[in-house]
């Protein structure tokens, strides 16, 4: 589009501002936040086991898959987990190559979490400060080479609704894992019901999931916002109603979910380890 | 330059204190300090007015209802975009200068006066709304108020421009020639949406108004005086309306098969 030339004042220098507030508090949260969450997960990711807890072999224990491991879809050598699709790792696989099952299957979330718009400009700010915070001056090398979401690579972000429909199958997955939770192996090989304090977080787990990824911009799109008539259809209005009202608090539930499925990890992983013992409550 | 005030106490003065203006024009400028004893219940351009009238006379200020609704105080205060008559002096740092300076997204004409006339060549380029044909026999339409909450929210814009100026896209970045800037995405958004239009306006959005340029900061929200969602309500519906229209290969391969309207 072609239109009169601006003869604008000169930008700022990076991170320069005028303003008196401490701006920078929120972008250094975030970048904590997400940087230890990307730290831990990768790291729980590659360990390949202490994913669960409460299978044949430990009778009376509740039965506790990791949420970074679900679904699991092959057991890593040696380990017997009872959540395995596919059973063992197939002989196909080469010796050479590392397998852990949660490699399999956490590019799907970790990218609805990408792509998701809150996500977006979360860390745009606090990882490539574009900027860090609003009237804060950027790194002087992007200048008018800005490209924003509109050219390669960001707008493959446009890609988020695939991610979603992706997430709204985990979480099934992780309810049916949260459902699980509610039994144990008895000695005699049945199952029994119980439970645990793993049950409560496998529970609410997906649950905090669900609250974000229903909150999701793009599903308030295809419930309805895409239409510019919301009445022609009662269905339609209320789903976008209710929709509307998990995306206005969708940043907070972000963080919770984010919080919940990494500390549901760990406490599956300190229980598999033994440093940490499964209560029982019932 | 540091200028003494001219009035050194009055009844109901609190407190003195210092402000910071810009001063200058497209050649250049800098911030002169003026000190101006501020009296409960006063607003930034309170301040601004009473050093015009004492210290600074030749101080260029654009202003007019004094009530928020006209949109032409806008500047940054304290490096914030806020409009001056509905910034409390109460609501700012006692101890520290206050400071005021002019729109940074658009050429300065002198002192706190900016050029927005950008902003009216863009609105002009926009489709016009396009009504369908009258659903009744008296010329008249039937609209559900479901169907315009939406809209509305848009139409409480006041065309303050501190959304334009708080944009990192026209601020840092000068794309006033190929992106319109969160004021406009939402007023095409309004014509969008409305359950009566029929024009299409997406694939101006994404090759001619440069809406993938946006990345998300919610600057735009954050400073917007009618607190309007224009980021979640209005740029992220029409990103996804782009979506379905030019990117997902899904919703295309469906269009093939429905009938236009």
């Amino acid at each position: 589009m072609s239109r009169n030339p601006l003869s604008l004042p000169q930008v700022r220098g990076f991170l320069k501002t005028e303003r008196k507030d401490n701006w920078w508090i929120v972008p250094l949260l975030v970048l904590a936040g997400l940087g230890a969450f990307l730290i831990y997960s990768t790291w729980a990711a590659f360990q390949g086991s202490n994913f669960f807890v409460g299978s044949v072999e430990q009778p009376g224990v509740q039965q506790l898959l990791s949420p970074f491991y679900s679904p699991v879809l092959w057991d890593p050598n040696g380990i017997h987990s009872g959540h395995a699709w596919f059973g063992a790792l197939p002989a196909w696989w080469p010796a050479w190559m590392f397998f852990s099952p949660a490699l399999l299957i956490l590019p799907f979330p970790a990218g609805f979490r990408f792509t998701c718009y809150y996500y977006r400009g979360a860390y745009y700010k606090a990882f490539w400060g574009d900027p860090a915070s609003c009237t804060v001056g950027e790194p002087a090398f992007r200048g008018q080479n800005y490209r924003g979401e509109q050219k390669f690579p960001l707008i493959f972000q446009n890609i988020h609704r695939y991610f979603l429909y992706a997430a709204i199958v985990f979480i099934g997955l992780l309810t049916w894992d949260g459902l699980v939770s509610f039994t144990h192996y008895n000695a005699d090989g049945t199952l029994g019901f119980g439970i645990s304090i793993g049950t409560i977080v496998l529970v609410l787990n997906p649950i905090f999931l669900s609250m974000y990824t229903f909150g999701c911009h793009c599903l308030r799109h295809l419930v309805g916002g895409k239409h510019d008539c919301l009445s022609c259809s009662k269905h339609r209005e209320g789903a976008y109603k209710r929709v509307t009202w998990l995306n206005e608090r969708h940043m907070l539930f972000a963080w919770i979910s984010l919080f919940g499925v990494a500390f549901a990890d760990i406490y599956v992983r300190m229980c598999a380890s033994g440093a940490w013992t499964d209560w029982r409550i019932l | 330059m540091t200028f003494e005030p001219s009035v050194t106490s009055s009844a109901d003065a609190t407190r003195t204190m210092q402000f910071r203006i810009w001063r200058g024009d497209q050649s250049g400028g800098a911030f002169q300090t003026y000190p101006m004893q501020v009296s409960e219940g006063m607003v930034v351009l309170d301040c601004v007015h009473r050093i015009q009238a004492e210290l600074a006379t030749d101080l260029a200020v654009r202003w007019n209802c004094k009530a928020g609704k006209c949109g032409s105080c806008s500047a940054e205060i304290n490096g914030q975009p806020k409009l001056m008559c509905m910034t409390r002096m109460d609501t700012l740092p006692p101890d520290a200068p206050v400071t005021i300076e002019p729109l940074r997204s658009f050429p300065s004409i002198r002192d706190l006066v900016t050029d927005v006339s950008w902003n009216f060549r863009v609105k002009k380029k926009i489709k016009p709304f396009k009504p369908r044909k009258p659903d009744n026999a008296d010329g008249s339409w039937t609209m559900f108020q479901a169907d315009v909450d939406r809209v509305q929210e848009f139409r409480k814009c006041i065309e303050c421009f501190l959304c334009q100026d708080v944009c990192h896209v026209l601020r840092d970045h000068h794309k006033h020639d190929e992106f319109v800037g969160p004021r406009f995405l939402m007023y095409t958004a309004a014509l969008e949406m409305h359950p009566l239009d029929t024009e299409d306006r997406l694939k101006d959005l994404k090759d001619n108004d440069g809406i993938g340029y946006c990345n998300i900061t919610k600057c735009c929200t954050k400073v917007c005086p009618e607190h309007i969602g224009i980021t979640d309500n209005a740029i992220i519906p029409m990103k996804e309306r782009v979506v379905d229209e030019f990117y997902d290969p899904i919703t295309r391969l469906f269009r093939m098969f429905k009938p236009k309207k």
